[in-house]
């Protein structure tokens, strides 16, 4: 019988939260090594262990797998997440970039300059409003179901979920105005699997915080 | 029968090009619209077809699909270039994926201010020489197939010969070093759909110009 995965990052959200967020909405156990010094990198490329020499790494079905879209495109397939077609699959692909796309500028926030943060915090929150959030509560609008593809919890949901968490983190009064992706988000929260990763204790991160982005910028030697 | 698909974008590379080098090696004709106008842009989005408000766009199969990686997976699964399972499927994902991000390098390069798009430039012939091109490289030798995974053509292939090719323009050289990548080349280069697309005439972009800037500036507004 094939092992659990193990996830290897640092111990922090970064590129991984997406990934554990998946494994564990679809119920699965894994396990994780985490990179505290930049030595702990260093071996992890040294070993060949890195295709890219680059984290994510997800070691998987004996293979090691990295590229965090892979990895999730793989996992959504594993475990039936990604739709029952190739229609489905390229709607929940491009609702799945447009979190990422978002995910990413919330992401880097706290490598923004000090004197850029509030310029940058504004634009975000922007795009959240007047982008993001429209285009999938109008999805949801469109076909009146409970999950944005194919009346089924896939990727898409968990990625948008994950998402809107850090929304609600950044700024509570951004999801004001839109009711159905307020519903998405407690529907999916209370999905047994979901529900137990959102309680302490899971293996779900917190927020990056001071000394968490040194500890980063440490292991990364990112200046 | 099927209407040919529809890309919307401008008239340059971008991140509309790989897409165009998906259709072209697949053998599937594609008509484009060019965006030259604000106005255009604006009735796209007023029309409702962008869903978050962005090109590419790409109409097929009775739906409009934007970001870029969408449609590149889907074409890729129709098409047959995505792998027999879900193993080889990651492994073109994981290849396909390091050498877009590359090719999304030299598409913002174009738009940086000369200093700046000198040193990302010189970035991505880093990277090509010491990150992506020894990896693809090791590949080929490992297995001594013609083609990165299962033996088979695949999304992957097509990536990587664009890869190639346009860090061939910043450097002429780049491929000193690796043979295997140099047969790839060849070899994918005369796969005759492929053959025809990089003959003059074909749909294949030029590299950005200041023109190609300016109208991208100009219709984006930044």
């Amino acid at each position: 019988m094939s092992g659990k995965p193990i996830l290897h990052y640092f111990n922090g959200r970064g590129r991984m939260e997406c990934i554990r967020w998946l494994l564990a909405a679809a119920g699965v156990e894994f396990e994780e090594k985490f990179m505290e010094k930049p030595e702990d990198l260093d071996k992890l490329r040294n070993d060949g262990s890195l295709m890219f020499q680059q984290v994510p790494m997800v070691e998987i079905d004996g293979m090691k797998l990295v590229q965090t879209r892979a990895i999730l495109n793989y996992v959504a397939t594993k475990y039936n997440l990604y739709g029952k077609d190739m229609k489905e699959r390229a709607l929940i692909d491009m609702y799945s970039e447009g979190v990422v796309d978002l995910g990413e500028m919330i992401l880097l926030l706290p490598l923004c300059p000090p004197d850029q943060k509030d310029a940058k915090i504004t634009q975000i929150k922007e795009s959240t409003t007047n982008r993001y959030l429209p285009a999938f509560e109008k999805v949801l609008k469109s076909h009146g179901q409970d999950y944005l593809v194919g009346n089924k919890l896939s990727k898409a949901d968990i990625h948008l979920v994950e998402l809107l968490y850090y929304v609600e983190e950044l700024d509570p009064s951004l999801l004001a105005n839109f009711p159905l992706l307020k519903g998405l988000k407690t529907r999916v929260s209370n999905l047994p699997a979901v529900k137990k990763f959102l309680q302490p204790g899971s293996q779900r991160k917190p927020p990056m915080d001071e000394k968490g982005l040194e500890e980063a910028k440490r292991i990364f030697r990112i200046k | 029968m099927a209407a040919k698909p529809k890309l919307w974008y401008f008239h340059g590379r971008g991140r509309m090009e790989s897409i165009r080098w998906l259709l072209a090696a697949a053998g599937v004709e594609f008509e484009e619209e060019f965006l030259e106008t604000r106005e255009q842009y604006e009735k796209l989005q007023k029309d409702g077809r962008l869903l978050f408000g962005q090109v590419p766009l790409v109409e097929i199969d009775g739906m409009e699909l934007t970001q870029t990686r969408a449609i590149l997976s889907y074409l890729a699964a129709k098409y047959n270039l995505h792998g027999k399972d879900p193993k080889e499927t990651v492994r073109i994902d994981m290849y396909a994926d390091g050498t877009l991000e590359l090719m999304l390098m030299v598409a913002l390069a174009a738009f940086k201010p000369p200093e700046e798009k000198e040193e990302s430039l010189a970035l991505v012939l880093k990277k090509a020489k010491t990150r992506y091109f020894p990896v693809f490289e090791k590949i080929l030798k490992d297995h001594g197939e013609d083609f990165l995974v299962g033996n088979k053509f695949s999304w992957a292939d097509i990536q990587l010969l664009e890869a190639i090719l346009t860090v061939e323009e910043l450097d002429a050289s780049v491929l000193s070093d690796f043979p295997l990548l140099k047969e790839f080349k060849t070899r994918i280069s005369n796969i005759p759909t492929i053959k025809k697309f990089l003959q003059p005439g074909s749909q294949r972009k030029p590299p950005p110009d200041s023109h190609y800037v300016e109208v991208v500036r100009n219709v984006l507004q930044f």
